[in-house]
């Protein structure tokens, strides 16, 4: 029986955060494929709370929610660490995760959910705490300094679910004009070979993702 | 010596999020000074140190500015080693974020929401919010305080549902802590109140009352859409 196993979703950008910090750590794991249309007894039983991915299990004892199971992780496998030692440093990083996770992310959503006559206004906050997020990056290579770190594995859905969100809906929010520093870490951070290796293929994603927006009635 | 900093926090008197602050650094014993602001005037030094949310707690360690409660925590137990109150093992730790996340999530706003709210959408906040409580419950197992003996990071996380909450019931007739429902919790809340850090700092409840009548007669009124 595997020490490690991941409960996952290939689209799912919060799933594909806990397999960048297993790679990057060399931790071997088992990946379990979730249906989240069709939720496992495995799923069910090992995060009754929320009911989604991630969950991690190691020696059997169960983990969900990924900026918890990214700590754990940098806590027991000490290899390439995600955060700074210093307790300042890793306040900082885990108030910018925070910052992505709490604010960021709802508001990208917020533009893809919101009615017509809401929709620029959404677009305008989304722009805002983008350039905030932009600004905390200045001329840093990563979020992590010179290789990546918690929040550059947290911001993974700006690196490149947001690319394909924008493909699949015609949407445009990040662009080189209005985040050329933001774009300039995207190229960087998606050539990166742990976070190459851990992205689902794009044409699918968009595909899914086209599907979803179709599926609605929300028309861009 | 990097623990010898000048220590400030700015602060709001009926903030749940500022008092699980003050009630870390009381619990290790670490001398602060205390700035209140007025969150409705905000000064232009909280704007300096917390443009991001512009919000209180902000928590100053010489030149180390801080914002958002959780994250202030753990620094502050990163920083002063006495009176831990994150446990030592990995994975008891990470179950301690994951269950302050959730009632950070499910309780706090869901609870706010129903003081606030009115008619359905008041019994459906005050349902969502039990149920949430029924989890939490299943995770005191027994113990005296979700950090075992002794408080701990949890207990100092969901404290505020020992006081607020109460007074949050009060002010909007919901009924959500039922004794018989949540023995454990009910315990819990008072072995919380009662330890001498915890009881020694705690806004007056006449002045809570009248406060949060007043905002939850205003986000009630507000114009929807």
């Amino acid at each position: 029986m595997a020490e490690v196993k991941l409960l996952g979703a290939w689209g799912s950008p919060f799933s594909r955060r806990v397999e960048m910090a297993l790679k990057l750590k060399g931790v071997e794991y088992e990946y379990i494929e979730e249906d989240l249309g069709n939720k496992s007894p495995l799923l069910l039983k090992y995060n009754p709370i929320h009911k989604k991915v991630p969950v991690l299990l190691h020696n059997g004892k169960p983990i969900a929610e990924s900026l918890v199971i990214l700590e754990y992780i940098d806590e027991t496998w000490k290899t390439n660490p995600i955060l700074p030692d210093d307790p300042y440093d890793k306040a900082m990083a885990r108030f910018w995760a925070k910052f992505l996770d709490d604010t960021c992310m709802p508001a990208i959503w917020q533009i893809m959910w919101s009615k017509e006559n809401q929709r620029e206004k959404a677009i305008e906050e989304a722009i805002q705490h983008l350039k905030t997020l932009e600004n905390e990056l200045k001329d840093k290579r990563f979020f992590g300094g010179e290789t990546i770190g918690l929040v550059d594995i947290a911001a993974n859905f700006i690196g490149f679910w947001l690319g394909a969100v924008q493909e699949a809906s015609g949407m445009e929010l990040v662009n080189k004009e209005r985040f050329p520093v933001l774009c300039r870490w995207i190229d960087e951070y998606v050539n990166c070979s742990v976070v190459k290796q851990n992205l689902p293929p794009r044409d699918k994603l968009i595909a899914f993702l086209q599907s979803r927006f179709s599926a609605s009635s929300w028309k861009y | 010596m990097a623990n010898a900093e000048h220590v400030k926090l700015l602060g709001f008197w009926a903030s749940p999020f500022v008092r699980r602050v003050e009630w870390a650094l009381k619990l290790k014993g670490v001398d602060y000074e205390y700035i209140e602001e007025d969150i409705f005037n905000k000064s232009s030094q909280l704007l300096e140190l917390n443009p991001v949310h512009k919000l209180v707690p902000v928590f100053v360690h010489g030149e180390r500015v801080i914002a958002e409660s959780f994250v202030v925590l753990e620094y502050i137990d990163e920083t002063w080693k006495q009176c831990p109150l994150m446990p030592q093992d990995p994975h008891e730790r990470a179950m301690a974020r994951f269950w302050s996340k959730f009632v950070e999530e499910k309780i706090l706003f869901a609870s706010w929401k129903s003081m606030c709210s009115l008619g359905e959408e008041k019994e459906k906040a005050a349902k969502l919010t039990v149920d949430a409580v029924e989890k939490i419950e299943g995770e005191l197992k027994g113990k005296r305080f979700f950090g075992g003996e002794s408080i701990g990071y949890l207990d100092i996380a969901v404290g505020w549902m020992s006081y607020w909450l109460p007074i949050w019931e009060e002010v909007g007739s919901m009924k959500i802590l039922d004794p018989l429902q949540f023995p454990a919790l009910t315990s819990w809340m008072r072995n919380f109140l009662e330890h001498p850090v915890i009881k020694e700092n705690l806004p007056p409840r006449d002045k809570m009352i009248i406060y949060f009548q007043k905002r939850s007669q205003e986000f009630s009124s507000r114009p929807r859409g």
